[in-house]
C-alpha cells in the first residue's frame, strides 16, 4: 500500500513512522519545513490531568502508555540520550549525541485552587477522573508545599497527578520524522498539496502538488490547523479553525519549579469553545532552565499580531500562582494556532465523504501529547488491526460533527 | 498638530527630531541609553583631551548643540533611559495616518491597561502601532510606563558590534569594539596592557586609536580582508571618495595616526585563536586566503593581555520587524527614497537600513524627520540631505565590498568552540544536530540546538548560527522565513512589570 500524509508536523511525522513501520509505503509532503509550524510553536506537555472522564482522556492514556515506549525506541535507533524508563530523567543531550534528546520527562502535574470557590470543582473532577482510572492525588497544602516549595500562600486545595509528563516538541517532531525516514519513508518539503486527484470510481487517488501530480492508494492529512483549506482542496472540507495561543518564556535560572504547575481555571479554558481570549497558566520548567507559562487561547483566525493585553494577562495569573514569578524577567514570547474542532474531539480515520481519504488532525491544544497514540490509531484502522482502545468517537462520521460535514465537492 | 515618536536617540534619531520639529510637528524621543547620542556620539566626552580634537571636536560641537536645542525646546519630549520592549502592530488596512487628538501623549501607569481582544481593539480602527516602553532604572522596581500612538513612527534603533567565533572567544579578555571603546572613551579604563585589534572593518582604526590614547600598546590591527579587496573597495573610484571629503580625511588621519603610533596594521590576517584558562595570555594570528581560510604554516602566537575583536555590525531590527517592516535581501530595512518603510507611517533611519556611519545615519535621520513631519521633497534642506546620503551610501557600499564577511572564517572553528554563549551551544554539536535531524528549518534547528535562544537572543550568534547552519546543510533550501531578528519582546522585562494588577490579582480571581 501508498499512503500520502500531507503536513510534517507531529502528527504528520507521528502517522509516517507508525505506518511505515507496519510496511507502508508512505511519502510525506510539506508546504514548508518538517517541525516548524503549529509543534515549534506550543509547548510539550503530555497531559491526563487536563481531560474530563471521556474518549480524550482514554486517547490521552493511551498515550501516556506509549511515550516511555516510543521514547525509549527513538533513543535506540537514533542514539541521543533520551532516558530509559521516560520517569523523572529526562537530561539534554551530551554533546557528541547523533540526536539531541526529546526530553521526555515524566514530572507529574500539580493543579492548584487559589480561591475558595475553586476547591470543590477541583476536588470533584480529581474524583471523576480517578473513577476513569487516572492516578489524581489530592493533596494537603503541606504536601503542595512539599512538592512545589514556592507555590502561592494562598492556595487552597491542590491535587497531584504522577502521569503527567512533558517532550520536547520540535526535537520529537524531528525524532518521529527521522525515524520514518529510517524505514524508508520520504519527504518532501518546500511542496505544497494544492488539489485532489480522482479515480474514475471517485475515489481519491493522489494529490496535485506544486511539484507535480503523485498517485497513492491513500491520503492522510495532517495540516494542523491549515487541515480546512487542505481538505477544501481535496474536496472534502473538515471543520478545523485556528485557535491562537501565546507562551511567555523567563529567563534561565535555577530550578524552582518542578511541576506542571497550573490553576484550576486551566481545564475550563481547554474545554470551552468561546472564541473570546481567554488565559490560564500552566507553569513549567525547561530542561534549559527556562519556564514557560502559557498560555491564552483565542479564536482570531490567522492573525498573528503581537497583543500585550494578552501577555499581562499570562504574566498575571502566573505570578498568582508562583509570587516569585513577579520579578523574574520575560525574555521572549511566542505563539500559534491550535486546530480546533467544534466539538472538542480529534479526527481519526476515514472520511465517511471521501474514499481514500483518511485525517488525522484538528486536536487542538493537546497534539504533542496525543500524536503517539493518534498514529499508533490510524494505523490500525488502516490495517485493519483491531485498535487497543474504541476508535469511533474520533471517526470524522461521528454524529457530533454532521452538522460541520458539507457534501463532497 | 503632528505626533511623532522617534525610537533610538544616536546620530540619526537626533536629525529626524531636529527635522521633524523643523516642520513644526510635535517630537518624542526615547533611548534606552542613559543619554542621547547613540553609539557614536556615547564615547566621545573622554576623548576630547586626545589625538584629534580639530575633527571629534568639530563632531561633538555637532552634537552638544543639537542635544541640548532638543532639550531645551518644549516641542520635543525626550525620554532617557526608556526601553521599547514592544510594538504592537494595528490593522494594515486601516487609516494609518488619520490624525487623532489623543495621539503620543504618554500614559503612564494603568491607562494602557489592555483591551479584551476579542473586542476590536480601539487601536485597530486608527490602524496605527501602538509603542510600549519602560523608562527609569532596569533594576528599579516602578519604572514609567508609557504607552504611545503616535502619527509616525521613525525607527532609529542602529547596530551592534558583530563578532565571529574563534577559538577561545569566550575567555575574558576578550572584547568587542564597542566595549572596547566605551570602556576606553567613556571610562577611561583600558581593556589591557597588550592588546590585538582584529576582525575586519574601518572602524577598527578609531578603536585602535582610542586604545593608544589610553597607554595601551596595541600590538597590531588585524584587518581579515587583504590588500587587494581593500584597494578595490576603497580605492576604485577615488575621486567619488573625495566627495566624501569629511569621512575620506577622517579614515585618512586614522590610518596616518596608526603610523604615527607604529601600530601594525596587517590585511588578510586574523586572529583565528586566543589562549588561556582564566584569561587571555596570548592569540595566534594566522594569514587568510581570499575567502578567509587561514593559510596553512603562517600561524603566529603573540603574547596579548586582551584582544578586541568585531567584524562589522549588525542592525538592531526587532522593533522593526515587530513594527511589520519589510527587509531587504541583506537583512536591512528596506526604505523608499523619503526613508519610509512598507508600513504605512513608520519611517527607518540609519544603520538599521544599512552600515554608513555617521553621516550617513543623520542624513537619513533628516530626510525621515522631515518627511514624517508631513514634508515633501522639493525642501531645501532635505535636498542637502539627499545629497549626503548618496555619497555616504556609496562609501557605505565599498565598506561592505572591502570589508565583507567571507564563507572561509568557519574553517578556524574547533568542534568545541561556543557558538552561542548565552546557551553554550558548541559548535560540533550544533553542526551534528543540523546532520542528524537534516532540518531545512532554522526555526526547528534554533528550538533543537538551543542556539539564539538565550537572554541576549540571538542577538549576538543569530548571524553566526544562520550561517553556519546554511554553510553545514548546503543542500537545504530554507522551508521557512524563521530569522533571528524576530524578538517581540525588544528588551526583558519582569512579570509584575508586564502584568496588568500583579498584586491585586487575588480580589480579581475572587470577584
Ligand atoms: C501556544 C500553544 C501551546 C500548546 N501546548 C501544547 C501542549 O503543551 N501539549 C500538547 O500536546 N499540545 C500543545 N499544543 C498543541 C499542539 O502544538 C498541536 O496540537 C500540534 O502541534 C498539532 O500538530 P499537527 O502536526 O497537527 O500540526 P502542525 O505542526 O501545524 O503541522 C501541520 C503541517 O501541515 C503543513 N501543511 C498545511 N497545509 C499544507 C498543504 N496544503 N500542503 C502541504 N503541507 C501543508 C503545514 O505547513 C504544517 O507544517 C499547543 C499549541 C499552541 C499554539
Ligand atoms: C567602536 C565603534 C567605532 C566607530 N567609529 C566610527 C567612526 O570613526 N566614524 C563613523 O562615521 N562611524 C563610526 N562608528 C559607527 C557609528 O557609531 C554609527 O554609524 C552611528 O552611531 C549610527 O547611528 P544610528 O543613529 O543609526 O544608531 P546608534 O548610534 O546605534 O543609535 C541607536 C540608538 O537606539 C537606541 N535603541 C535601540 N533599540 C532601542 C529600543 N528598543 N528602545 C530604546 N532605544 C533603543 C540605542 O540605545 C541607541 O542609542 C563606530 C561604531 C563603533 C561601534
Amino acid at each position: 500500500m501508498d499512503v500520502i500524509v500531507i503536513g510534517a508536523g507531529i502528527i504528520g511525522a507521528a502517522v509516517a513512522r507508525e505506518l511505515t513501520r507496519s510496511g507502508i509505503a508512505v511519502t510525506v509532503i510539506e508546504r514548508g519545513a518538517a517541525a516548524s509550524a503549529t509543534s515549534a510553536s506550543g509547548e510539550g506537555n503530555v497531559l491526563v490531568s487536563d481531560k474530563e472522564p471521556g474518549p480524550e482522556l482514554v486517547l490521552a492514556q493511551y498515550s501516556a502508555r506509549l511515550w516511555p515506549q516510543v521514547a525509549r525506541e527513538l533513543a535506540d535507533e537514533l542514539g541521543g540520550t533520551i532516558p530509559a524508563d521516560g520517569l523523572g530523567g529526562g537530561h539534554r543531550a551530551g554533546s557528541g549525541a547523533a540526536f539531541p534528546s526529546i526530553e521526555f520527562d515524566r514530572k507529574g502535574g500539580l493543579v492548584v485552587a487559589t480561591t475558595d470557590a475553586g476547591i470543590e470543582p477541583l476536588r470533584d473532577f480529581a474524583a471523576t477522573q480517578v473513577a476513569a482510572g487516572v492516578d489524581a492525588r489530592p493533596v494537603t497544602l503541606d504536601e503542595a508545599r512539599e512538592l512545589e516549595p514556592d507555590l502561592t500562600p494562598s492556595a487552597t486545595a491542590a491535587v497531584y497527578y504522577p502521569e503527567d509528563a512533558q517532550v520536547q516538541p520540535v526535537i520529537a517532531t524531528e525524532a518521529l520524522l527521522a525515524s520514518a525516514r529510517r524505514s524508508g519513508a520520504s519527504v518532501l518539503e518546500g511542496t505544497e498539496v494544492t488539489g485532489g486527484l480522482r479515480g474514475a470510481d471517485g475515489r481519491l487517488s493522489g494529490v496535485r502538488t506544486t511539484a507535480g501530480d503523485l498517485h497513492a492508494d491513500a491520503v492522510v492529512t495532517a495540516a494542523g490547523p491549515w487541515s480546512a483549506e487542505l481538505t477544501a482542496r481535496l474536496g472534502a472540507p473538515v471543520p478545523v479553525q485556528p485557535r491562537r495561543g501565546v507562551v511567555l518564556v523567563t529567563s534561565r535560572m535555577r530550578p524552582r519549579i518542578f511541576h506542571k504547575v497550573y490553576d484550576a481555571d486551566y481545564v475550563d479554558a481547554v474545554g470551552s469553545g468561546d472564541a473570546a481570549l481567554q488565559t490560564s497558566s500552566v507553569i513549567e520548567s525547561t530542561a534549559a532552565g527556562t519556564v514557560l507559562i502559557g498560555s491564552s487561547r483565542q479564536r482570531i483566525g490567522f492573525d498573528d499580531r503581537l497583543r500585550v493585553a494578552v501577555l499581562r494577562e499570562i504574566a498575571a495569573k502566573a505570578a498568582n500562582v508562583f509570587p516569585f514569578l513577579a520579578d523574574t524577567p520575560a525574555m521572549r514570547c511566542y505563539g500559534g494556532f491550535r486546530p480546533f474542532v467544534p466539538d472538542h474531539l480529534p479526527l481519526i480515520g476515514a472520511d465517511p465523504r471521501l474514499p481514500g481519504l483518511w485525517h488525522a488532525t484538528g486536536h487542538e491544544g493537546a497534539g504533542i501529547g496525543l500524536s503517539v497514540a493518534t498514529a499508533a490509531l490510524l494505523r490500525d484502522l488502516m490495517t485493519g488491526t483491531e485498535p487497543a482502545i474504541d476508535a469511533l468517537p474520533f471517526s470524522p462520521a461521528r454524529p457530533s460533527l454532521a452538522e460541520h460535514l458539507q457534501e463532497v465537492m | 498638530m503632528r505626533e511623532i515618536l522617534i525610537i533610538g536617540a544616536g546620530p540619526a534619531g537626533l536629525a529626524a527630531a531636529r527635522a521633524a520639529r523643523a516642520r513644526g510637528a510635535s517630537v518624542t524621543l526615547l533611548d534606552a541609553a542613559d543619554d542621547v547620542g547613540g553609539q557614536y556620539w556615547r564615547h566621545l566626552p573622554a576623548s576630547l583631551s586626545a589625538g584629534r580634537e580639530d575633527l571629534l571636536h568639530h563632531g561633538w560641537a555637532t552634537f552638544t548643540a543639537l542635544r541640548s536645542d532638543l532639550d531645551d525646546d518644549p516641542g520635543c519630549r525626550i525620554v532617557r533611559g526608556a526601553q521599547v520592549w514592544a510594538i504592537e502592530r494595528g490593522e494594515t488596512t486601516g487609516r494609518p495616518d488619520a490624525a487623532r487628538p489623543d495621539a503620543a501623549r504618554p500614559d503612564a501607569g494603568n491607562r494602557d491597561t489592555g483591551r479584551p481582544d476579542a473586542e476590536p481593539a480601539e487601536h485597530d480602527d486608527r490602524g496605527g502601532h501602538v509603542v510600549h516602553a519602560l523608562a527609569g532604572p532596569v533594576d528599579g522596581t516602578d519604572r514609567e510606563r508609557i504607552t504611545l500612538t503616535p502619527d509616525a513612527l521613525v525607527l532609529a534603533t542602529g547596530a551592534h558590534d558583530r563578532t565571529l567565533p574563534f577559538p577561545g572567544w569566550d575567555l575574558p579578555g576578550v572584547f568587542t569594539p564597542g566595549a572596547a571603546q566605551a570602556l576606553a572613551k567613556g571610562e577611561r579604563v583600558t581593556v589591557g596592557e597588550r592588546v590585538a585589534v582584529a576582525g575586519a572593518g574601518p572602524f577598527l582604526l578609531p578603536v585602535a586609536a582610542s586604545l593608544v590614547q589610553t597607554g595601551t600598546t596595541v600590538v597590531g590591527v588585524f584587518e581579515a580582508s587583504r590588500a587587494r579587496t581593500l584597494a578595490a573597495g576603497w580605492l576604485s573610484r577615488p575621486w567619488r571618495l573625495a566627495r566624501a571629503g569629511k569621512k575620506g580625511a577622517e579614515l585618512a588621519g586614522y590610518a596616518a595616526g596608526q603610523l604615527r603610533h607604529r601600530i601594525p596594521y596587517r590585511t588578510g590576517t586574523a586572529v583565528i585563536r586566543a589562549h588561556g584558562t582564566d584569561a587571555v595570555t596570548a592569540v595566534t594570528v594566522a594569514k587568510l586566503d581570499r575567502d578567509w581560510r587561514p593559510i596553512p604554516g603562517t600561524e603566529r602566537r603573540i603574547p596579548v593581555d586582551a584582544v578586541c575583536a568585531g567584524h562589522g555590525f549588525t542592525p538592531r531590527l526587532e522593533l522593526a520587524v515587530a513594527a511589520g517592516c519589510v527587509l531587504t535581501g541583506d537583512s536591512f530595512v528596506a526604505v523608499d527614497d523619503a526613508q519610509r518603510t512598507s508600513e504605512p507611517g513608520v519611517y527607518a533611519a540609519g544603520e538599521i537600513t544599512g552600515i554608513g556611519g555617521v553621516e550617513l545615519a543623520m542624513a537619513e535621520g533628516s530626510i525621515a524627520g522631515h518627511h514624517a513631519a508631513g514634508g515633501d521633497t522639493g525642501t531645501s534642506p532635505v535636498r542637502a540631505a539627499r545629497v549626503a546620503r548618496g555619497v555616504h551610501r556609496d562609501i557605505a557600499r565599498r565598506i561592505e565590498a572591502a570589508h565583507g564577511i567571507r564563507p572561509g572564517w568557519s574553517s578556524w572553528l574547533d568542534d568545541d568552540t561556543v557558538i552561542c554563549r548565552c546557551e553554550e551551544v558548541r559548535h560540533g554539536p550544533l553542526r551534528d544536530t543540523a546532520a542528524a535531524t537534516a532540518s531545512t528549518s532554522l526555526r526547528s534547528l534554533k528550538l533543537s540546538t538551543r542556539a539564539g535562544l538565550g537572554i541576549c537572543q540571538g542577538r549576538m550568534c543569530g548571524r553566526t548560527v544562520d550561517a553556519l547552519l546554511r554553510q553545514h546543510a548546503p543542500h537545504a533550501h530554507r522551508n521557512d522565513n524563521a530569522t533571528f531578528d524576530h524578538r517581540p519582546l525588544a528588551f526583558p522585562l519582569r512579570l509584575a512589570e508586564l502584568a496588568d494588577h500583579p498584586k491585586d490579582n487575588d480580589r480579581k480571581e475572587s470577584a
